[in-house]
């Protein structure tokens, strides 16, 4: 006979937490519809039946139930990621590749749910980037917001100069870090209205609408608060020191906190639990080295966005940074010196 | 109870739903004698009483039935005056089926003490005072069942800062302290105030979780008067926040003194000592009345039409208890003590022991199965709850695994086992299951290697004993053939001589073990010397630690004489 104490459990669910997830990502979704349209609907209902069919097919392959692991929600987080990351104008194609390789390569053989060492939005998007640099760069500006044209995009024929534009980093980083430049930042920013003033227009408002999800994930307790702390002080610190150490050449904080997928990657992929750092000190430094290193990609690097980068990079050193970080058990933190 | 008392946090825990309102309704009652008693001989932590009685043997009610085996032991009593009807293997309340001696008694209905005397304790040495609560049977009734004895001690300084009442009840549905501090706070108290002098404690720290408003009104009364008629200031109730497992030793301590007890350290190295409130009511009633422990408070509860609280005798079967609350037809499993930390019973022939603070009738509706295992997704939510400050997911992935060094390492020995990780846990994976698992599995290995160790030490001893006794003969022959008693007397003279051959060596080591074995056994009947006993498992590690260092001594000069 075994004893199987407790006897009673928590009504939670690996369902419930991930259906809050999902939940906490509606306010940014909204912000998104209001300012670049509906085709990031589509986008997400794409991402999400292929997540769920790519989902059974390897739960049945791998003999596992598949009823019971398709209800847990975990790939629509994926999906649901995936798509908020992607361009909402990106080729029908290009999600459903993105997804599959996160939800066959990096979730599935990797051993399935909790076993993934990488986060398998982010491995989606670095493979994306990689392979198809341009399509992943074509995004939306605001006013260009009409659902056919947008939707003609996704499937249709692709006539794309009239929809879309460089996006505010983008601009910035060819403007201003390749050797021929002379531009400056506020040169750069001003150049076209859609730009806006803080992140690029619209997206100050999305990214407030994760933020708004983010604050909702605390209070559930969903997420610790360690994470999206190290992660946003780290940019504002960083950009902040270089903006002001010369500000026509970096951009300053808001405009890196407010930008690209910075309050997506802060509350939403940062602190994805699996591929992630467990101790609470782990949990800053590891959110505090993707900050940096997204800086410094962004800053100097290559690709559009360094989210994606960064945060396989900190995948691969998790471990190590749990393991030198566990916190003191019981008995053992700040030891009262037994009596003489 | 003081507002200033400054209080602690301990990391994590849980807020279950508590439903203790359901037992707390109706006063203690006392259960009716029942038939039989079943009264097993190995109620606590330590050594198995011997039976003192035999079948067809009268006894009275509190009459020793079992003594002491050693120190780390305590001893059994009848519970009612009666005949024992047989001495005999049953099964016991214990998740693993398995039988143990007991003592069967037929109630004869009188219900007649033996005579009955308070204990002078003021004029006694610690010791003696020691040896009479442990031969009175008195042991920890938070359900540890640690003999008493042991505890009070206080420790290589000689005094305590603190003398901590655990009467938090932490754990959902039992409410057995709850109703004894409502309905017995002065006796509760008078045992604090015995317990405070046998330790020389400068105060008593009485900690209840706030839930209990009516116990920590009491006992705040009782409080008052003992403080006055000692004319200082030194017990105090202390409401502590509920918040499960605030009544944990450890957590209770931390909670009302800051101070963390590491794991396997003794808290009286740390000025604290811990004890349930029912532990200092059987204080109270073996020291002040002569009563040894025969009885205990019982919350009955879970999926039963009455759930209430009983004076049980020991002995009582678990389903004449349940019988008095009429279990709900549904029912299908007994618990012992809480559903975060209960056994499983075996069935309900099992009879209510020391360890028995409550008794928990369950249903599926009640404790439904929790829905199928789900793999970690490393949330954190364990870690966030655990008191031990582990990290349950990673001792969990390692004890699956089956790489227990690994487990180990991540502290698994510091788990207390409380269930809180595996309450919380999204993916409903049993956490606490793998840890016992883990730890069993560690024991067991350990155990192997200390029987191959033994029996090494062994084997080389058989070639020292071979060795000796062939030149004992060839000794021998030569006495007899040289000449008459004298030369022998001058032989063994010789061996008395320092410059000692390797067998003589031996010998003397014999002779000196022989020796540390009667100093041994002497203190084990005068416990004064066993000042400062650590925990059970300790102790029973130090014997085994000498037994092998005997063995070790007289294997020596042999060792030696190879290099
Ligand atoms: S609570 Fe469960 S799922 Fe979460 S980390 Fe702990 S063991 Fe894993
Ligand atoms: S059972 Fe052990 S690991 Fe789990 S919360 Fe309790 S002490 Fe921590």
């Amino acid at each position: 006979m075994l004893n199987n104490s407790p006897y009673f459990l928590k009504p939670a669910s690996v369902q419930s937490v991930m259906l809050r997830v999902l939940l906490a990502l509606l306010p940014g979704i909204a912000a998104y519809v209001w300012f670049f349209g509906a085709a990031i609907l589509v986008q997400i209902a794409l991402a999400s039946v292929t997540a769920l069919a790519a989902e059974a097919v390897m739960l049945h392959l791998r003999g596992k139930p598949v009823m019971m692991f398709l209800g847990d929600g975990s790939a629509l987080v994926t999906a649901w990621l995936i798509a908020l990351t992607f361009p909402p104008i990106a080729p029908w194609w290009l999600t459903v590749v993105g997804v599959l390789a996160a939800i066959v390569v990096a979730k599935h053989l990797y051993g399935g749910l909790g076993q993934n060492p990488f986060n398998p939005a982010m491995v989606a998007f670095a493979l994306m980037i990689v392979a198809y640099p341009s399509l992943m760069s074509q995004w939306p500006g605001v006013g260009f917001s009409d659902l056919a044209p947008q939707l003609n995009a996704i499937f249709g024929p692709r006539q794309l100069d009239a929809i879309t534009m460089a996006t505010p980093l983008d601009a910035l980083r060819t403007a201003l870090h390749t050797p021929e430049a002379r531009a400056t930042v506020a040169g750069v920013l001003g150049s076209d209205a859609s730009f806006g003033n803080i992140g690029g227009k619209g997206w100050e408002w999305v990214a407030a609408g994760y933020f708004l999800g983010g604050v909702y994930l605390l209070q559930q307790r969903i997420i610790t608060w360690h994470m999206p702390v190290a992660f946003l002080a780290t940019l504002l610190v960083i950009s902040g020191g270089f903006s002001l150490y010369d500000a026509t050449r970096f951009a300053g904080p808001s405009f890196q906190l407010f930008t690209g997928g910075a309050m997506l990657a802060a509350f939403f992929i940062v602190t994805d639990p699996v591929s992630g750092c467990t101790t609470p000190r782990g949990k800053l430094i590891f959110a505090a080295g993707i900050a940096l290193l997204t800086w410094v990609i962004r800053t100097f690097g290559a690709y559009p966005d360094g989210i994606a980068f960064a945060v396989l990079l900190l995948n691969i050193a998790a471990p190590l940074i749990d393991m030198y970080t566990q916190p003191p058990v019981f008995g053992h933190k700040n030891k009262p010196a037994a009596r003489p | 109870m003081s507002a200033l008392q400054r209080l602690f946090k301990f990391h994590g825990g849980v807020k279950p739903a508590y439903n203790k309102e359901a037992s707390t309704r109706l006063p203690i009652a006392v259960a009716p004698m029942p038939a039989s008693l079943v009264i097993p001989l190995h109620q606590s932590i330590g050594g198995m009483p011997r039976p003192l009685v035999a079948a067809g043997e009268k006894v009275l009610k509190g009459q020793r039935i079992g003594g002491a085996d050693g120190n780390v032991s305590s001893a059994i009593h009848a519970s009612t005056s009666g005949t024992v009807v047989a001495v005999e293997m049953r099964l016991m309340p214990h998740t693993s089926g398995l039988s143990a001696l007991c003592v069967v008694i037929e109630p004869d209905g009188r219900d007649e003490w033996i005579a009955r005397q308070a204990f002078e304790f003021r004029s006694a040495s610690p010791g003696q005072t020691r040896d009479f609560l442990r031969d009175a049977g008195v042991v920890g009734l938070g359900g540890a069942v640690f003999p008493s004895h042991l505890k009070l001690n206080a420790g290589k300084h000689g005094k305590l800062d603190t003398l901590v009442l655990n009467g938090a009840e932490c754990e959902p549905f039992i409410t057995c302290d709850d109703v004894l501090m409502r309905e017995r706070a002065e006796a509760i108290v008078n045992g604090a105030v015995i317990m405070r002098e046998i330790l020389s404690a400068e105060r008593v720290l009485i900690g209840i979780e706030d839930n209990k408003p009516e116990a920590i009104a009491a006992m705040d009364v009782a409080a008052a008067e003992a403080n006055c008629k000692a004319g200082d200031a030194a017990i105090e109730v202390v409401s502590v926040p509920t918040r499960y497992p605030a009544g944990g030793a450890k957590q209770l301590i931390r909670v009302l003194t800051g101070i963390e007890v590491p794991h396997g350290e003794r808290s009286t190295d740390y000025g604290v000592q811990c004890f349930n409130v029912g532990t200092a009511y059987a204080i109270y009633e073996a020291i002040a009345l002569g009563q040894p422990l025969i009885s205990r408070i019982v919350t009955v509860a879970g999926n039963v039409a009455q759930a209430r609280n009983y004076e049980v005798l020991f002995g009582t079967s678990m389903k004449d208890l349940m019988a008095l609350c009429a279990p709900l037809p549904d029912s299908d499993r007994i618990v012992m003590g809480g559903p975060m930390m209960g056994l499983l019973m075996p069935g309900d022939s099992v009879p209510v022991v020391k360890a028995t603070n409550c008794i928990l009738v369950g249903s599926q509706a009640l404790f439904p199965p929790p829905p199928p295992e789900m793999p970690c997704i490393r949330c954190g939510d364990c870690a966030k709850v655990c008191p031990a400050d582990l990290q349950p997911f990673e001792m969990y992935w390692f004890s699956r695994a089956k790489i227990f060094g690994k487990a180990q390492e991540y502290n698994l020995f510091d788990c207390i086992e409380c269930g809180c990780c595996a309450y919380v846990c999204p993916s409903r994976i049993p956490l606490v299951d793998y840890y016992r698992f883990a730890k069993s599995e560690i024991w067991a290995r350990e155990v192997e290697k200390e029987a191959a160790d033994v029996a090494r030490e062994r084997y080389e001893f058989r070639l020292l004993r071979e060795e000796r006794e062939k030149q004992e003969k060839a000794a021998k022959l030569a006495a007899k053939t040289a000449a008459g008693r004298e030369k022998a007397a001058a032989a063994l003279a010789e061996a008395v001589k320092p410059a000692a051959t390797p067998e003589e060596d031996a010998k003397k080591a014999l002779i000196a073990a022989a020796m540390e074995r009667a100093k041994a056994q002497k203190q084990e009947v005068h416990p004064e010397n066993t000042a400062d006993l650590t925990p059970e498992q300790q102790a029973e590690v130090a014997a085994i630690e000498a037994r092998r260092a005997e063995i070790r001594e007289m294997a020596k000069p042999h060792l030696r004489q190879d290099d």
